[in-house]
């Protein structure tokens, strides 16, 4: 998919590959790259999927794989957990037990 | 000239890179082999009180609500031996433009770095400390970068820090998101050589500074309101720089008997640069993995000498349970009416159950809160836990295995504040300024500023020195 110059996108890129990452890391930590997401204005047309350069909000250009134009934000309060709401039920009944406040 | 950017070339220019965006040349306070005018420093980079006022009330920084948590004391009270249970209160940080207390520490460095000149500020933190730097950067008319480590290896992200992320673009920052490893410190150096703009570091003094108003203003509140100084305060500890702020604000007010309590959440056995281990954890600040290497070794912060040195003011450090401050949270929230953030909560949780080994007329504070919101929730928080594996359930905290399981209080009275034996913290900071400077003898002023610097007697620092086999000369 084409996305136009001047869209606001979000890049990817790989800061480190797995040789070139600190001596002193954990095992797991060691097999995988350093990567790196940001977003900022496409200097040029783009596919997705492509290697592009983007102009950051604070004017820095930084290359990378383009991946989406109009990145959203799409963190929520997550799937409802039950175990909350006895919480304050519990907390209630232990503070004000026998007391008038039904 | 191109400038070689490989991992070790990049390191290699660390010392410069710094100097440059920080603007203080250290070495200044240096003498011996380890020790260094910490007073001095302080004195001579930071502010006065007097100054950090103005800074941070111009910035509509401070002075935030003192509130007594009447309920969570009676509540206290009710499951207590009798005649204990300390006034709970809090200082509601949240109130700050950022939404935390570390609206205290940015207030600060971006005053700072627009006094000398700078263009931009760059912060590495995945922490509060982004937003406030950004909202700061937002009054100030700077430019903003954060560096935050954000995703596993499979590109999923911790909802907290994605938040945060969100909020730091909402003042107009930039935000480079990294996955895990020490290696951010690469990108933040090459984003400083980069661009030129100032380290508003965690670390400086004028960051550490900026939360002395904090403990000032807790002495001076609490004096207004209930006629004397706290007994204890609480501090989320996790760089230092809180507990150590608050420390020095609340001596600069005269109250020198309070005792100054740090508490952390335990996250026992996950290690902070495994990849894996990620998102395993509920908490992404305020915990072990930075609490303990922080404080027996605070230099190993992105500025050569820290300016957060919690073992100079702690009396006691305790530990608790992610469940236990979920559990707080919502306690918080449900008998007080308050909904903040749950890393804030961590000294909360720790409150709740020193107030229980205190007198009724004595009083402990928890010395702040944090917004709330998406992702930087009790609900999102433990939802994502359920999702990577982590079994949530009720019964004793004591039963939690930090990466396996969360374990909410099955009833309040389960809630507990774990000591941690600080001098044996003491004695690893002694044996990392040790093995970190490969000495084997050290000078009488170096001896001096050891005991200063961990806050212990002689025979103390030179049993722990002796048993290392390093001598005074």
């Amino acid at each position: 998919m084409q996305i136009e110059k001047g869209s606001w996108v979000r890049i990817h890129d790989i800061v480190l590959s797995p040789q070139d990452r600190s001596p002193n890391l954990p095992e797991d930590t060691k097999k995988v790259p350093l990567e790196m997401w940001v977003k900022g204005f496409l200097l040029e047309d783009g596919n997705i999927g492509e290697r592009v350069e983007i102009e950051t909000i604070t004017g820095r250009r930084v290359a990378g794989t383009l991946l989406e134009a109009n990145p959203h934000y799409d963190h929520d309060f997550g799937k409802f957990v039950p175990e909350i709401l006895e919480i304050g039920l519990q907390l209630k009944k232990v503070l004000w037990a026998g007391e008038n406040h039904d | 000239m191109t400038k070689e950017m490989t991992y070790e070339a990049l390191m290699a220019r660390r010392g410069e890179i710094m100097k440059q965006a920080v603007g203080i040349d250290y070495s200044v306070f240096e003498y011996g082999k380890i020790a260094f005018d910490y007073e001095r420093m302080m004195r001579e980079t930071g502010y006065s009180l007097q100054e950090m006022q103005v800074i941070q009330g111009e910035s509509g920084v401070g002075n935030t609500p003192l509130l007594e948590l009447k309920n969570l004391t009676a509540l206290a009270r009710k499951i207590a031996p009798e005649g204990k249970g300390a006034r709970i209160f809090v200082k509601d940080e949240a109130s700050n433009p950022s939404g935390s207390f570390k609206a205290r520490r940015a207030a600060n460095a971006v005053y700072h770095a627009k006094k000398l000149g700078y263009k931009g500020v760059i912060a590495a933190t995945s922490g509060n400390y982004g937003a406030a730097v950004a909202s700061q950067a937002a009054m100030h008319g700077l430019k903003c970068i954060i560096i935050q480590e954000c995703y596993d290896s499979t590109h999923k992200g911790q909802p907290e820090i994605i938040e945060k992320a969100r909020k730091c673009e909402a003042y107009g920052a930039e935000v480079v998101q990294l996955t895990v490893g020490p290696e951010l410190f690469y990108t933040f150096l090459k984003t400083l050589e980069e661009t030129g703009y100032f380290n508003a570091s965690l670390y400086t003094p004028f960051g550490i500074a900026g939360v002395e108003t904090l403990g000032y203003e807790l002495a001076m509140q609490f004096r207004e309101r209930v006629g004397k100084d706290p007994d204890v305060v609480v501090c989320t500890n996790a760089g230092g720089g809180n507990l150590t702020g608050t420390a020095r604000g609340l001596i600069k007010a005269g109250a020198n008997e309070v005792k100054i309590v740090g508490a952390s959440v335990n996250l026992k056995g996950l290690h902070m640069a495994s990849d894996v281990d990620f998102n395993k954890k509920s908490f992404t600040t305020g915990h072990t993995g930075f609490g303990i290497p922080f404080s027996t070794w605070p230099d190993r912060s992105d500025v050569p000498r820290s300016a957060a040195r919690p073992l100079r003011y702690i009396d006691r450090y305790v530990l608790v349970n992610q469940g236990e401050v979920f559990y707080m949270t919502e306690a918080l929230a449900q008998l007080e009416g308050l909904e903040r953030g749950p890393a804030g909560n961590t000294s909360l949780a720790a409150a709740f159950y020193i107030a229980q080994e205190m007198e009724q007329d004595q009083i402990i504070v928890v010395q702040e809160t944090e917004y709330t919101g998406a992702g930087k929730h009790i609900q999102p928080q433990l939802s994502f836990a359920k999702e990577n594996g982590i079994e949530l359930k009720f019964g004793n905290p004591e039963d939690e295995i930090q990466g396996e399981n969360i374990i909410l209080p099955s009833h309040p009275s389960l809630l507990r504040a774990r000591d941690i034996d600080v001098n044996k913290l003491k004695a690893s900071y002694i044996k990392n300024c040790v093995n970190q400077n490969q000495l084997e003898e050290l000078s009488e002023e170096d001896l001096a500023f050891l005991m200063k610097d961990c806050n212990a007697p002689k025979d103390f620092v030179l049993n722990v020195l002796e048993e290392l086999k390093v001598r005074i000369s």
